[in-house]
């Protein structure tokens, strides 16, 4: 090792390098913004929401479950970012997938995992006729997915009032607890963990005893899990490669022979059916379906990829990023309720936020681009 | 066996009513560079996506080492080691160059499902190959955007010859350079050809194309003038015939025009 390092030593002494330093390389990465932006944050929380029970295992838990839910669609918006495309039917498909688990689950006596296949199944279709819209036509996402967001909420809200004559399907709870599959999105982990820590009165209890915090919500475990596999697919696979490529530059990774169509459709597939997880995991935990869930989630999961370091322009960003920007929103939402504040206000930090995300990535981009 | 790698024969492709390529043929031997000149508009970019397989041809058949070949797309073209440098160069600023250099065909290792990007070896290979061309990237995985146009071009080139290129066709491979960095470019496409390459050099430049040139082939208004080797064509008939000749003397007749007009003022 020392022999090879001596050698690209020796091999790069050009009078007109200059010394990179190890905090330049730090900087050029995509999820630093986002990741200076959650310390940030936490300070600015820990400070002036510190003992309001905010950061105890109960409040933690709280936001990172808001944050969680965002982060699934967030990671997989950041992917597709990354491919060069939007999709802003993601808030829609979740309302959409919602229906698909529950109007199958209630009104035609379907088991509830066969509800929850077909919803992802939809899922795959849905994201297929966007990717194949846009590979096909050449149009801008931005058009086709918004045609998309109105085509399926309105679906949404039109087939279950006609076949339910309401706007929700409650009545799910009582299916989760014999389903084969359904503790995959709902539920929580850690359990013991958790008791454990309340037997041993290191987190807050119920008069009865049992710890407020139960568990681990399945959430965060998706959270966390896509992150990782997110990530692993962009930096170790030839696949990861691909979307950097489609992303930056599509004719030139079809010259190379980069599948770009395939790429693209796959992507879109990727952010509806992460949307359909998002739906499982909150009409599991709500134990009902509601037309209009997924409201602007298309919009908060864009704010989380780009605050996440990704260019809107594609061909640069990162999951780990967009988890960290979906943990920025989701710890502002949460701890704007722990504070004296009007959570009015919520939004305009939002948006300033982004803009302050924006010019800090354009900055980053031209970094790279231009060696300064 | 046939002498050449490849041979283009009375190659045509019409869009609609307009005729961009009629009857061109073209005939690349090993280590011999090809230069492909004509004006703007001559048809120089609808011949190599013909070429290359992006467009198929409507008449003529493509002959690769004495066999007929049907490209239905830029893959087999690739396939079977026809390579193409485009003057986009297929490279994308925002990734590094290592992930550029093997983009679209990354090297793996672990197996199965567990497959990965091999990015250490991959870095490896780049820096090696780069080295040897004379360039030092002091670091494979910085950005492509940092480096200069001529790095950029050898780059590309360099990358084609390693995915095993029997045949490459450079796109003006020189129109965006400097002089130094233009004689950095010639000079590795004379080594490329020396190893035993076919090339087909694409350019308007004749001063560029001449002293690396063995054998000419002019396009005009999507036909072919004719094959020559060197040693009969001069770089003045060349410059001329490239030109449209007889426009270039026109020119020369109204500037004179010009002048004795403003002399008599």
């Amino acid at each position: 090792m020392s022999i090879k390092t001596e050698s690209i030593k020796n091999k790069s002494k050009d009078e007109r390098l200059r010394k990179v330093s190890k905090l330049k390389v730090l900087l050029n990465r995509p999820e630093l913004g986002a990741l200076g932006g959650s310390i940030l944050v936490f300070i600015f929380f820990g400070i002036i929401a510190g003992d309001t029970g905010m950061f105890s295992a109960y409040g933690t838990i709280n936001f990172l479950e808001v944050s969680a839910n965002l982060g699934i669609i967030a990671i997989a918006a950041a992917l597709l970012m990354i491919g060069g495309e939007f999709d802003l039917s993601v808030g829609s498909m979740i309302g959409f997938a919602g229906i698909c688990i529950a109007i199958p689950a209630i009104y035609w006596g379907w088991p509830l995992w066969m509800s929850i296949l077909f919803a992802f199944s939809m899922a795959v279709l849905v994201g297929y006729a966007n990717g194949i819209l846009v590979v096909r036509t050449g149009l801008p996402s931005f058009i086709v997915t918004l045609a998309m967001l109105f085509i399926l909420r309105g679906a949404t809200l039109a087939l279950t009032r006609l076949i339910t004559g309401r706007t929700q399907v409650p009545g799910l709870s009582v299916l989760i607890e014999d389903d084969p599959i359904a503790w995959i999105f709902s539920g929580e982990a850690f359990k013991g963990f958790f008791n454990w820590l309340g037997s041993m009165e290191l987190i807050a209890l119920r008069q009865d005893g049992s710890p407020l915090a139960t568990g681990l919500p399945a959430s965060i475990l998706w959270w966390i899990g896509m992150t990782i596999v997110a990530t692993y697919i962009l930096m170790k696979t030839r696949y990861g490669n691909w979307i950097f490529a489609s992303g930056g530059d599509k004719l030139g990774a079809r010259n190379v022979g980069v599948p770009v169509p395939r790429v693209k459709i796959s992507l879109f597939i990727g952010t509806a059916v992460a949307a359909t997880i998002y739906a499982c995991v909150q009409v599991l935990d709500a134990g009902s379906a509601d037309t209009m869930r997924g409201f602007l989630k298309e919009l908060e999961a864009i704010v989380a990829a780009v605050v996440g370091g990704c260019l809107l322009t594609g061909g640069y960003g990162s999951a780990i990023g967009a988890a960290f920007g979906a943990l920025i929103f989701g710890t502002v939402s949460m701890g704007i309720y722990y504070t004296q504040v009007d959570t009015d206000w919520f939004r305009v930090f939002l948006g300033v936020m982004m803009l302050i995300a924006v010019i800090f990535n354009n900055y980053i981009r031209r970094r790279v681009t231009e060696n300064k | 066996m046939s002498d050449y790698l490849v041979e283009f024969n009375h190659i045509s492709k019409f869009f609609g009513s307009v005729i961009a390529l009629k009857d061109v043929t073209m005939k690349i031997k090993k280590g011999e560079i090809m230069c492909l000149l004509g004006d703007n508009g001559a048809g120089k970019s609808t011949l190599i996506k013909t070429l290359s397989g992006v467009h198929k041809p409507d008449e003529g058949e493509i002959i690769v080492e004495g066999e007929k070949i049907i490209f239905e797309s830029p893959r087999d073209a690739l396939d079977m080691g026809i390579a193409t440098v485009y003057q986009d160069l297929a490279l994308v600023s925002l990734m590094s160059v290592t992930r550029n250099f093997f983009m679209g065909r990354e090297p793996m290792k672990g197996w199965g499902p567990f497959k990965t990007f091999d990015i250490e070896g991959a870095n490896k290979i780049a820096a090696e190959k780069m080295g040897q061309i004379g360039i030092d990237i002091r670091d494979p995985s910085q950005a492509v955007g940092t480096m200069s146009g001529g790095e950029r071009q050898c780059l590309a080139i360099s990358r084609a010859i390693h995915f095993g290129a029997k045949v490459l066709i450079l796109d003006e491979p020189t129109s965006a350079l400097g002089v130094h960095q233009a004689s950095v470019v010639l000079k590795y496409i004379v080594k490329a050809a020396s190893e035993g390459l076919g090339v087909i050099l694409i350019t308007h430049n004749v001063h560029h194309a001449y002293p690396v040139g063995n054998s000419f082939t002019v396009l005009n208004r999507g036909k072919s003038l004719g094959t020559y080797s060197k040693k009969d064509l001069s770089r003045e008939k060349l410059l001329s015939m490239m030109a449209g000749g007889e426009e270039l003397d026109k020119l020369e007749v109204e500037l004179k025009e010009i002048d004795r007009i403003r002399q008599s003022n």
